[in-house]
């Protein structure tokens, strides 16, 4: 029944379409538009904001488009003067409890209310406020800042975080004029169990919730004269700064950010790919210690589980503390970077680590946490002793993460005309990367890169074909068999599994937690798609917005000569001259971590 | 069993109890046991009886006198004249004119209504099941599980024409047959007994006076649907409701009508229920079944409804206390008979909670298709202390307002509409001259804006927008404009809210304005309140008031 087609009549017109498809989407495909608000294809279809309604007759009220399925015989009006009254006067019950601060707006660009609104030939609302529009923001957290006043209780973010990434730490309380969006038993989002991804941030049609705003800290270092700033920025963010400048979506802007960021004032212009680099060596050496163990009949803890995504890592702290020990102990790429920054650059360079700061470009807001983690001090540790330093010269290992939507801003600040900027290149020696490293913005692509170095380590030949396209793609969770034969002549099939987005996680989760794993090792990106579509990135309406970055990400892969994260000479010499060998001691000192068991109430108990 | 010279059935209904019905009733058993009287006199506790006004209550049975207002300290009395002596205690009776007392069924309040749905209330002691089986209890299961297949039992419902009484009049056996046709391996009968309508208290009569009712009726939707379970939904604060429900359930386990294979049939259902929180959004059907699941009682989308898609995803019958409570009688007695009440697309009788400015108020249980006269004047008894009638909201919160010059329309489910008011739970307050249409539209429109589950913006937003505009006009600051305000966006709400509660919410407010806009302007216009009501000043309280927007043109920006 479901699949069959039906006759049905928009404005007067005919059209024959799928039974199966909602009043909203049958709309679309017979090219007629009806504005939305609330929806997110099958993520949010409560049918609350009732901006979509139109006219179906026989039926006594307007129906939502969105929720409501076409029948047989149908006749649809989208465009009577009783639908625009409705939506016109829906949109101004909004606006009377929303501020309309839109000049100092972050969201101002994107808004969706303002460009419907707009759309919709709203000048001024003829309501009052009936609400306190004066609320304090909630800045607890240290990567999202949320302003309930700005909130039109879509519940887009509720959706996001309950179905996508499957966190449910937002939902609505209180009942009618008084529900919000709250957080568990009322508290900030920084004293929940939020991962930080900031999914919910790119979902949000209004300036309700947005990163934490840390530009001005960017300043005030590039400004100090005594401090060398340098700055890392993430794979990731290549191929989507160029649409805060209205370049197309997937342009690759390798070269021009490069400029642009060294326009900006920084001392160091490096790129976090070669950190990247530094990851797969480190973690690459870590499964292959691991894989040989366990098929010598050793313990170990298989599946070896990725450790880049600092919402995930917060994830599995939270949900599954017992499956840690199977998490890699590697830094990300942007703390291997801050502290290598700090100690063999700060060395090579002859500066004193106090005064060097280093800022990250991420494609993410949980780095903005990450960064703030106790356990990532590492450099600071390293030089107490040698340079007897103080507890007030204490300073991370990154100092500061903005995001791509931050970056953006800074150079629109300046004036920075970004499409016609000449293509320049990252500064030495943090500068160097390879292929390998480049895909780690999308998902798929870390695993990728470690079995580019891993296969070559067990069987001592290269790949056969350096494109894994098995492990690509966008669909929520991968798997794929590859067999090696090793040096010795011994077979070995790894089992790999890639999954994005924390739903989607959870899923190889429970598996790990139950022991019914059938994987050796697991890539996790809390992002759907992975980096490419980090809670720090461009917000966009393209749909196909993951599949066009991530072209734009291996285009740049098969771009460079350098494929292979163990070819990158700058990553032999830093092994030559500083760390010695992956694994070594001063490597686990510097590029690994620890991670922390944690209850989903912790804060509570610490309340306690 | 034993033959009673007398039966004296006490009222125990809530609001008999409230009024001191337990100290009068411990009192006549005492004076009975002072006297002996125990083999002659059996005292039944009844549910309600409907007349609340003239409670606590008593109805001594032969010939049916009626005793009212009683108090511990009548009980003497009554013992000692009218059961040792035959002689009826007049004052304690209800006077209809000068010396004359009738009985009750002489009463026009009584007399003139039509019993299917109460028809044992206050008449059998609730908490035993061999009365309720002795009027002709458990015969309509007995009939289906024997003589009819499932798909009889839907026929002879839908040929009786009853429709929903939870508010909206949906046709019952158009809902049971597509509940009885869609596909699944389990499906669920839920009983909606919410009564979240502050003014009404049917269903909590029926499950107090007459609980068994409730559970034929379900069990014959669950064999006529395919179902082998059931749940009623109560509010928690029925507890005597959930109480004499629980006891009732037993019985019927024990007896063999309720759990495994009923009356020896293949038929088996079990029953039990599920207590609400008590808003009154739970009421809507989805809301109650998310509510059932554990979820927040919100309402969902419909389609799909819950015939093919209810609880825990199931096809799923829910229908009101009242329509079950009509069940066993239409397949004891036949559709025929039931067929017989009422009118042309509303068959059978409807419950109505008679509150306001009339003579006698409580629960009155009338065919469809009366008129608002014949309540108010034949069964009300009038308006009190000669006043003149004004206006009578029907349809609980959300209802309408009918004035006088409506009062002959006969009360059906299109007729209402077409007034702008609803049938609803059978909420029913008469208003005299002495009421303002400003301030009861406000007070309704409160009740609803506080029940707004906030889920969807007309009703969130926009019940609000309108309660500050008539808070505004109560307070003489209304504006030029504001009636057409409140129009046009009482209409948009209506057109645009997900659920029954924010379409109908603007129903007080837009009827009030079509039959009283010369009320709404004066108090615009000339700052005047006609009925004298408002007090048309802002009252200010020490209380703080919220505020409300932003204090400054904000400069902040995200830190
Ligand atoms: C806000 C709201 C509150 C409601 N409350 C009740 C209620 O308390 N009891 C009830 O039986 N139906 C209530 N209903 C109606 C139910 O949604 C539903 O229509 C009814 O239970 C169906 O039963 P029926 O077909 O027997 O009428 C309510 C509807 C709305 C929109
Ligand atoms: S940041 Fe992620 S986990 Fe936190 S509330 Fe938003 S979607 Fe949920
Ligand atoms: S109409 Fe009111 S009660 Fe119903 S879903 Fe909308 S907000 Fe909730």
């Amino acid at each position: 029944m479901e699949n069959k087609t039906v006759n049905i009549k928009i404005n007067g017109n005919d059209y024959t379409v799928d039974g199966s498809l909602t009043i909203l989407k049958a709309c679309r495909q017979a090219g007629i538009s009806i504005p939305t608000l609330c929806y997110m294809e099958n993520i949010c279809e409560e049918g609350s904001c009732g901006i979509c309604v139109v006219e179906v007759a026989k039926s006594h009220t307007l129906q939502r488009a969105c929720i409501t399925q076409v029948y047989d015989g149908m006749e649809i009006q989208t465009n009577t003067s009783r639908v625009r009254q409705a939506r016109k006067t829906i949109l101004e019950l909004i606006l009377a409890n929303h501020p309309q601060d839109c000049l100092n707006c972050a969201a101002s660009e994107i808004c969706e209310l303002r460009k419907i609104s707009y759309d919709l030939g709203i000048d001024e609302t003829p309501f009052e406020p009936t609400k306190d529009l004066d609320l304090p923001l909630d800045t607890t957290s240290p990567a999202i800042v949320r302003d309930l006043n700005k909130c039109i209780l879509c519940r887009r973010c509720v959706k996001e975080c309950e179905i996508v990434q499957s966190v449910n730490v937002i939902e609505i309380a209180g009942r009618g004029i008084n529900s919000k969006v709250s957080c568990f038993m009322d508290k900030g989002l920084g004293e929940s169990y939020c991962t930080n991804c900031g999914q919910c941030i790119k979902v949000c049609p209004v300036g309700a919730l947005t990163e934490k705003n840390d530009v001005d800290r960017v300043w005030d270092y590039l400004a100090d004269p005594k401090k060398h700033v340098v700055v890392q920025t993430a794979p990731a963010v290549r191929v989507a700064l160029g649409e805060e400048f209205g370049m197309p979506v997937g342009s690759l802007v390798t070269g021009k950010m490069a400029a642009g960021v060294r326009r900006l004032g920084f001392d160091g212009v490096f790129d976090t790919d070669f950190a990247a680099d530094l990851t797969i060596l480190e973690e690459g050496t870590e499964f292959i210690g691991r894989l040989t163990k366990v098929l010598n009949g050793e313990s170990a803890h298989l599946p070896l589980i990725t450790s880049c995504s600092p919402g995930w890592i917060k994830f599995i702290e939270h949900f599954f503390p017992k499956c840690l020990p199977n998490v890699s102990s590697c830094k990300s790429p942007q703390q291997m970077f801050g502290a290598v920054t700090k100690t063999y650059y700060a060395q090579q360079k002859n500066l004193d680590p106090r005064d060097v700061i280093c800022v990250s470009v991420m494609p993410c807001t949980a780095k903005k946490y990450e960064c703030l983690r106790p356990e990532m001090d590492d450099a600071f540790d390293h030089w107490k002793d040698k340079l007897m330093l103080k507890d007030e010269d204490h300073f991370q290992d990154v100092d500061v993460a903005i995001t791509t939507r931050e970056l953006g801003r800074m150079m629109k600040e300046v004036g920075i005309d970004f499409e016609h900027l000449p293509e320049e290149s990252f500064d030495s020696p943090l500068g160097e990367s390879t292929g390998a490293a480049v895909i780690f913005g999308a998902t798929g692509g870390v695993m990728e890169a470690a079995l580019r170095t891993v296969y070559e380590v067990v069987t001592g030949q290269a790949l056969p074909k350096v494109e894994l396209e098995i492990v690509r793609g966008m669909k929520g969770i991968r798997t794929a068999d590859i067999p090696m034969v090793s040096a010795d002549g011994k077979e070995i099939i790894a089992k790999v599994a890639i999954a994005s987005g924390l739903g989607n996680a959870r899923v190889l989760l429970e598996e790990v937690s139950n022991g019914t794993s059938p994987y050796h090792f697991i890539e996790i990106m809390a992002c759907p798609g992975g980096c490419l579509n980090g809670g720090g990135q461009p917000i966009s309406n393209d749909p196909n917005v993951c599949e066009k970055r991530a072209a734009a990400l291996y285009s740049q892969d098969e771009a460079i000569t350098i494929r292979k994260s163990h070819d990158n000479p700058e990553i032999k010499k830093i092994y030559e001259n500083y760390f010695e060998k992956p694994n070594s001691h001063l490597a686990h000192e510097l590029l690994h971590t620890s991670y922390v068991e944690r209850d989903l109430y912790e804060l509570e108990k610490e309340d306690n | 069993m034993k033959i009673y010279r007398i039966h004296a059935l006490i009222c125990a209904g809530g609001q008999c109890i409230s009024a001191g019905g337990n100290d009068f009733e411990a009192a006549l058993r005492t004076e009975i046991q002072k006297h002996g009287l125990e083999e002659e006199v059996q005292i039944v506790e009844t549910g309600c009886m409907g007349a609340c006004e003239m409670g606590p209550m008593m109805v001594v049975y032969p010939e049916g006198t009626l005793y009212i207002h009683l108090q511990p300290e009548n009980a003497k009395e009554i013992v000692e004249e009218h059961f040792l002596k035959g002689r009826k205690v007049h004052q304690l009776m209800w006077e209809k004119a000068e010396g004359h007392f009738p009985t009750l069924n002489e009463v026009p309040f009584f007399a003139l209504q039509t019993k299917i749905v109460l028809r044992n209330c206050g008449v059998i002691n609730p908490e035993n099941i061999e009365e309720y089986i002795a009027y002709d209890g458990y015969t309509g299961l007995a009939k289906a599980l024997g003589e009819m297949t499932p798909e009889d039992v839907v026929a002879e419902i839908e040929k009786s024409g009853l429709r929903g009484r939870g508010g909206a009049g949906f046709p019952t056996g158009l809902k049971w047959k597509l509940t009885a046709q869609a596909k699944g391996d389990q499906k669920y009968v839920v009983c909606n007994a919410d009564e979240g309508d502050p003014g009404a208290y049917m269903d909590r009569s029926v499950l107090e006076g007459d609980p068994h009712t409730l559970i034929e009726g379900m069990a014959i939707a669950g064999y006529a649907v395919g179902a082998n379970q059931g749940y009623v939904y109560c509010r928690a604060e029925y507890p005597l409701a959930i109480q004499r429900l629980q006891k009732a359930i037993q019985q019927a386990k024990s007896a063999g009508l309720l759990g495994n294979q009923i009356l020896g049939s293949r038929f088996s259902f079990q029953l039990q229920i599920r207590i609400g929180a008590g808003a009154f959004v739970c009421g809507e059907e989805t809301a109650l079944l998310s509510s059932i699941e554990g979820k927040r009682g919100e309402p969902r989308k419909k389609p799909p409804y819950p015939a093919t898609c209810g609880l825990f995803g199931k096809p799923t019958l829910i229908n009101n206390v009242e329509t079950f409570a009509n069940i066993p009688v239409i397949l004891s007695k036949g559709s025929s008979f039931f067929n017989a009440i009422g009118k042309e697309g509303c068959r059978g009788t409807k419950v109505f909670s008679l509150a306001g400015h009339v003579k006698t108020t409580g629960l009155i249980e009338v065919p469809l298709g009366i008129t608002m006269k014949e309540i108010i004047y034949d069964i009300g008894g009038g308006i009190p202390g000669g006043k003149v009638f004004k206006g009578a909201l029907i349809g609980g919160p959300s209802g309408g307002v009918i004035p006088s010059s409506q009062l002959d329309v006969p009360i059906d489910y299109e007729h209402l509409n077409t007034l702008g008011a609803i049938m609803g739970s059978g909420g029913l307050i008469v208003m005299d001259e002495s009421s303002c249409m400003v301030d009861i539209a406000k007070f309704f429109l409160q009740f609803t804006v506080g029940e707004s589950c906030g889920k969807c913006t007309p009703c969130r937003e926009g019940t609000r927008q309108m309660y500050e505009i008539l808070d505004r006009i109560s307070c003489g600051e209304g504006r030029e404009g504001d009636i057409e305000k409140l129009e046009s966006l009482g209409k948009v709400i209506q057109d645009t809210s997900l659920c029954g509660l924010g379409q109908s919410a603007p129903n007080p407010v837009l009827s009030s304005i079509r039959w009283f806009r010369d009320e709404y302007e004066a108090h615009i216009k000339k700052k005047v309140c006609p009925a004298g009501v408002c007090t048309m000043t802002k009252i200010t309280t020490n209380k703080e008031e919220p505020r409300r927007g932003r204090k400054k043109a904000s400069t902040r920006t995200i830190t």
